[in-house]
């Protein structure tokens, strides 16, 4: 009895073993021939960060640059907006992903270490989304004086007629509204109040903060934790970054005359009708979000990020490695690869081929 | 006690490498753990002091660093507080079983299994708060506002999602459950068999000898027990921050989704996107939390102190 089952042990470990050792020998090959054929000619270790909010999607991009360039090694440190404009300015990173724009000050500083304006073009695109837990309403119609207000604790309960007049058709209960917000610090609180401040100012009077700044609602942590929230209590509210929303319903929010969801050809759309920031040099793509726009099709919560870079480097092969990899990053290839990880908006075509003309102007000198 | 009056009658005891060699360890574990403590410390102090008067922007709304950190004191100590209240009488319970009532053959799996409660890493409770316990505790949170929300405790609103200071308390006192019950089955073990069995033949029932045998000679290490748990509750972070629904209130509502923070929770969320001042000012607070905890302990070990006078 024992020996067999030694015996049966055994045998699909050396299976096992046997089949690695085929594996291992194949990929050595493919590798080999696929430096030899395709020569992209890229080799190198590029070591960046910046934004958190762009990590999944970050590792999408760096999975798939050093698949099609096997000598190239990309890194990205989340270590935040601010630490990665840092970073950059101090020439720590060649480039840096960062949630909002470089400021006045930071733009002179970066012009100084880059010798030339830097760029700066976004590259990830991710709608908010409004997710609520209601028994018996599926889908619920919202304006920002109405969001803000119930984020402001002013509005309290399902049936309050400012939410009944927005959703004639919705069986609303009388239940208490339970809203959820981030406990920890976030730049989706920051996008979110940025819209409610935008929209609704005389409802929501906090400005736009990173830091939950009141005692209404519930606090959860991250992402998750919102989300989880949501799931598990009635008549919740909350918002996160709409590719986590799951199986939780989401809010259509009014713009103009339609009301709309976070759909990424929506949030694509804001991008396309916000107009540049203004003062800013030519290799910025920057733009200053137009939340209050009425541009029928634009979902207006959503969160942007940037990635900024130098025209000119030091030398060639840091020039050549940030082209390639920024290339790729906006290219539909890399932007489909982020839509497919993190749920982010592709970038519409007319902003990937500005983006694309100012990083293939990246060189050395 | 006779061997070592014998020896100290020789003069020196002998001494060998491996004497020094041991003493020499043990020495320098001592001192280690006292740098170890005091670079804590002077870390805390120096990173810390300039988050203390900082600008009022650093405080989040609030306008100062007392009004920052009282909610979070306060919240530490409540949730602590209900942890020990809860894990206490259990766990004191649970060693009783396993140490004088239960047969051994059911005692020791039982041993075991409370021992395993502590290897579960802080993050799977707090997964286990957030998914799987608040919601089931809502019903019995509704039960109690309506019945006796004239107690401030349970004023309600409740939350719709139990995430309440009562559910972090819950979560902490299963956490801190395994550390009172292990020190205080080990304690139990150790009560002289001739004081209970002498106390068993003055005609005591078992619950008399386990109160004037047992309790008397196991209080100070119950003490012990208690105050580990306390400073595991203190200090807990992960579990916390995922449970918890803070929103940097004072309040006596324990069943509401408002509710104060804990520093370490506090501290957990907000460093990740912290810079600069604000930094020093999340330090700052863990200095209080040392401080705290420091003060809990030495009013732990006076109480214990004074009973041994008694005893």
């Amino acid at each position: 009895m024992r020996r067999t089952n030694i015996r049966r042990g055994l045998a699909p470990a050396v299976a096992t073993l046997a089949l690695a050792t085929a594996l291992s020998a194949c990929s050595d090959d493919s590798s080999a021939d696929e430096g030899e054929g395709e020569g992209s000619g890229l080799s190198g270790t590029l070591s960046a960060g910046g934004a958190s909010s762009q990590e999944a999607a970050m590792a999408a991009w760096r999975a798939g640059f050093q698949e099609a360039n096997p000598d190239v090694t990309v890194n990205y440190e989340p270590i935040g907006s601010g630490g990665g404009r840092e970073q950059f300015i101090s020439g720590g990173y060649p480039f840096a992903g960062t949630d909002s724009a470089l400021d006045e000050e930071e733009l002179a500083a970066a012009e100084e270490q880059c010798t030339a304006a830097p760029i700066e073009v976004p590259n990830y695109v991710s709608p908010i989304a409004v997710i609520y837990n209601l028994e018996g309403v599926d889908e619920l119609n919202l304006d920002g004086a109405t969001l803000a207000g119930i984020f402001a604790g002013e509005i309290t309960t399902w049936d309050d007629p400012a939410i009944a007049e927005l959703n004639p058709d919705a069986d609303l209960p009388g239940d208490p509204i339970s809203s959820v917000h981030r406990s920890d610090e976030s730049g989706t609180s920051e996008n979110f109040t940025a819209y409610l401040d935008a929209v609704a100012a005389d409802v929501w009077t906090h400005g736009e903060v990173g830091e939950w700044p009141i005692e209404d609602g519930e606090g959860a942590q991250g992402t998750s934790g919102v989300v989880d929230a949501v799931s598990n209590g009635s008549g919740t509210i909350g918002y996160a970054d709409a590719s986590q929303a799951g199986d939780l319903s989401v809010a259509n929010i009014q713009v103009g005359e339609e009301f709309v969801g976070p759909t990424p050809e929506a949030a694509a759309q804001i991008l396309e009708v916000s107009p540049r920031a203004e003062g800013r040099p030519e290799s910025s793509m920057a733009v200053e979000l137009a939340r209050d726009t009425e541009e029928g099709g634009a979902y207006p919560i959503v969160l942007v990020s940037y990635l900024v870079a130098c025209p000119t480097y030091d030398d060639q092969e840091t020039a050549d490695l940030v082209k390639g990899f920024l290339s790729y990053v906006v290219s539909e290839e890399g932007q489909a690869a982020a839509a497919e990880t993190a749920g982010a908006a592709p970038l519409t075509s007319a902003l990937t081929d500005e983006a694309q003309g100012l990083i293939d102007g990246i060189n050395a000198g | 006690m006779s061997t070592t009056t014998t020896e100290r009658g020789t003069g020196r005891p002998a001494r060998q490498r491996g004497d020094v060699v041991f003493a020499g360890v043990a020495k320098g574990a001592g001192v280690l753990i006292l740098l170890a403590l005091a670079g804590v410390t002077f870390f805390l102090t120096f990173e810390g002091i300039p988050g203390l008067t900082g600008d009022d922007s650093v405080y989040s709304g609030k306008d100062g660093f007392l009004s920052y950190v009282w909610p979070l004191v306060y919240g530490t100590v409540l949730a602590a507080l209900i942890a020990l209240l809860i894990a206490t009488p259990l766990a004191i319970g649970v060693a009783l079983v396993t140490s004088h009532y239960a047969p051994a053959r059911l005692a020791r799996p039982v041993a075991y299994t409370i021992d395993l409660l502590a290897a579960i890493p802080s993050v799977v409770y707090g997964l286990w708060g957030i998914n799987f316990l608040a919601p089931r505790l809502v019903p019995g949170y509704q039960f109690l506002q309506e019945h006796v929300s004239w107690l401030p405790f349970f004023a309600g609103p409740t939350a719709t999602t139990g995430r309440t200071i009562l559910t972090a308390g819950i979560v902490l006192a299963v956490m801190i459950l395994p550390i009172i019950t292990a020190i205080s089955r080990e304690v139990f073990l150790q009560t002289p068999k001739l004081h209970e069995e002498a106390a068993l033949a003055l005609g005591a029932t078992r619950w008399e000898m386990i109160r004037t045998a047992v309790f008397p000679h196991a209080r100070s290490g119950i003490v012990s027990a208690v105050m580990l748990g306390l400073g595991r509750a203190l200090g807990e972070t992960m579990a916390v921050a995922m449970v918890l629904s803070a929103t940097g209130v004072v309040t006596f509502n324990l069943i509401s989704s408002v509710n104060p923070s804990t520093i370490a929770a506090n501290i957990a969320l907000q460093f990740p996107e912290s810079s600069g001042e604000r930094v020093n000012v999340l330090i700052a607070t863990g200095l209080v939390l040392f401080v705290v905890t420091f003060a809990v302990n030495f009013a732990a070990r006076s109480i214990v102190a004074r009973g041994q006078i008694k005893g």
